[in-house]
């Protein structure tokens, strides 16, 4: 069908059907199904999540006609006053204090050392790149092993290690997530700095070390604000990455543990929308996360991706 | 000078030791957490723990079912992601611009958030619980993979294209015979970038399987860490065996085709 369509139109370009199809009918067979797919798998259920959260939604056996009432904000005001989603909601931020400037620093600073000619480049940029594409879940094993209370971290410390143990202290839980994030997630934020370091101009570079710059001024002067739409991108990233925080507050603190110090809202929203069957209220949770990161992302486009 | 390569070999060591340490553990008949327990000691190493991993979550079945989620995975995009990268980039049509740009608002879209919805969607109104349909379903279509498949076609001189179609190529038969022969480097980097999606998923499969055996491995080894470990003899040794077997097939593709990661995707993406 499509064939056929395609041909006829080489024939005639500018024809009835190139008017309204446009040149190659073609394309529009061939994207559909990937344009179906995003319409099913990412239109349709962030709609389907709206209407949900303003509805009284709950399972019922498939095919049974059951009214769901429009409640409008009551499923909000049930999240918002349940001090379990407002914590998830801290315990966001806390993680995000910490991940995003670590993420920000490290990964620039790593890049710049990788980057022109050094010993071993290969080997470094691979061995920073493992984390990243290995399975959280396979990861966080020996994490938990690591960090045990009699884990090697502690006997390392020593009398220096924290009590109670890094993962089960309320204190310390969250912190040790962000850490641990930003250590998985680090290889790929170092590879985009090294890509935006090829576009920061070499002359840049010269007429700082003519006026008598340093490695650490010319870095302050030439790197950083050349890396600028990178910087921006990797926060923006790190920030969506950080808010769908899951696997490791589920295997990590066993659930979000201590006492809920480590839950994500993502966490909390699988516990109220699923596991307790309430799928109005997790959808709520997550309209409220969308929205949260979307003003989180405006606010950091603002600082970082200023123009000096 | 010499700073810079300490600060690098030290960047290295962090990112490694937990990988060795890993190994190690998965080695070792009685778990040893002191600093000694770092280094191997022969008659502490037994292959133990991998047998104890397999009885406890079958690992076999669960490789399968990670291999069958990432296969289907991987021809999704390969064929209905081919399609639609080559359009974007070659074919001018109605709708491209607005085809293009879903794609990249979709970059920004986490996918976590539309769980509850498509949990609801897939599991109670299609009935696809517990089956490989309603696991490859949301994962279908890489649209990374497509952006990647539509940079390296938009490369291709105009001239090859016109030719075909003067001799009266259709567009599938330009695509198929033409184009994609000379894209395959582009191929295996989408399969690359595609891979380490769903074999290292885990939110989602966990949703949708409650059979165990149709829980790919990520999921199986997370509930023995979660339930059954706590009752086992030498549990982190049983989960660090789980976590190699987990790890070793990203890691030895990313190790081989090392190059491949790094050059291509991620310089198109800042680009782009």
């Amino acid at each position: 069908m499509s064939r056929l369509a395609s041909s006829r139109t080489h024939r005639r370009r500018g024809g009835v059907l190139g008017r309204i199809l446009g040149e190659h009918p073609a394309g529009t067979a061939f994207v559909t199904p990937y344009v179906v797919f995003l319409a099913a798998v990412f239109a349709y259920p962030l709609g389907f999540a709206v209407y949900m959260s303003f509805h009284d939604y709950f399972f019922a056996a498939p095919g049974a006609i059951v009214e769901r009432p429009f409640v409008g904000f009551d499923n909000y005001v049930t999240v918002l006053s349940d001090p379990a989603v407002r914590r998830a909601f801290g315990n966001v931020l806390i993680f995000l204090v910490i991940n995003v400037p670590l993420t920000v620093v490290l990964a620039l600073g790593l890049a710049t050392a990788l980057n022109g000619a050094i010993r071993w480049r290969t080997f470094f940029r691979v061995s920073y790149y493992v984390p990243y594409v290995t399975a959280s879940v396979a990861v966080v094993g020996v994490w938990l092993f690591l960090f045990n209370s009699n884990g090697l971290v502690n006997s390392i410390l020593g009398p220096l290690a924290p009590d109670p143990s890094w993962l089960v202290n309320s204190h310390l839980a969250m912190p040790t997530v962000a850490i641990y994030v930003t250590w998985k997630q680090l290889g790929f934020f170092i590879l985009l700095y090294l890509a935006a370091l090829q576009n920061v101009s070499k002359d840049l570079y010269e007429a700082a070390s003519m006026d008598g710059a340093g490695h650490w001024k010319s870095f302050l002067n030439v790197t950083v604000p050349g890396v600028r739409p990178a910087t921006t991108l990797v926060v923006l990233v790190a920030t969506v990455t950080g808010a769908n925080l899951f696997t490791e507050p589920y295997l990590l603190t066993g659930g979000g543990g201590p006492d809920g110090a480590s839950a994500s809202p993502v966490l909390i929203m699988y516990q109220r929308g699923i596991e307790q069957g309430n799928p109005d209220i997790g959808s709520a949770i997550g309209v409220l996360l969308v929205i949260g990161v979307l003003l989180l992302a405006l606010i950091e486009r603002r600082f970082v991706g200023r123009e000096d | 000078m010499r700073f810079r390569f300490v600060a690098l070999l030290v960047g290295a060591f962090v990112f490694l030791f937990p990988f060795y340490y890993m190994l190690i553990g998965s080695l070792q008949g009685e778990p040893d957490p002191s600093v000694s327990g770092a280094f191997p000691s022969p008659g502490n190493l037994t292959l133990h723990n991998y047998s104890e991993i397999d009885k406890a979550i079958s690992l076999g079945r669960s490789l399968i079912n990670s291999g069958i989620f990432t296969g289907g995975v991987i021809l999704g995009t390969l064929v209905f992601g081919v399609l639609a990268g080559y359009a974007l980039a070659r074919l001018r049509f109605r709708g491209r611009g607005l085809v293009f740009n879903l794609m990249l608002l979709i970059q920004v879209v986490p996918f976590q958030l539309l769980t509850i919805p498509l949990y609801v969607l897939i599991v109670r109104s299609y009935g696809l619980a517990d089956s490989y349909g309603g696991m490859i379903l949301p994962f279908l279509i890489n649209s990374t993979a497509v952006f990647v498949f539509r940079q390296y076609f938009l490369q291709l001189p105009e001239e090859l294209f016109d030719a075909a179609r003067i001799d009266g190529a259709s567009e599938l038969g330009i695509l198929w015979r033409v184009a994609v022969p000379l894209v395959r480097p582009a191929l295996l980097t989408g399969v690359l970038l595609t891979f380490i999606g769903p074999w290292n998923e885990f939110l989602w499969p966990f949703l949708i399987t409650k059979q165990q055996n149709l829980q790919p491995l990520a999921v199986s080894l997370s509930n023995y860490l979660t339930t059954v470990s706590a009752r086992a003899a030498n549990p982190f040794g049983a989960v660090l065996a789980g976590a190699c077997v987990l790890a070793a097939p990203a890691v030895t593709l990313f190790l081989i085709f090392q190059r491949r990661f790094i050059s291509t995707n991620l310089s198109s993406g800042v680009k782009g």
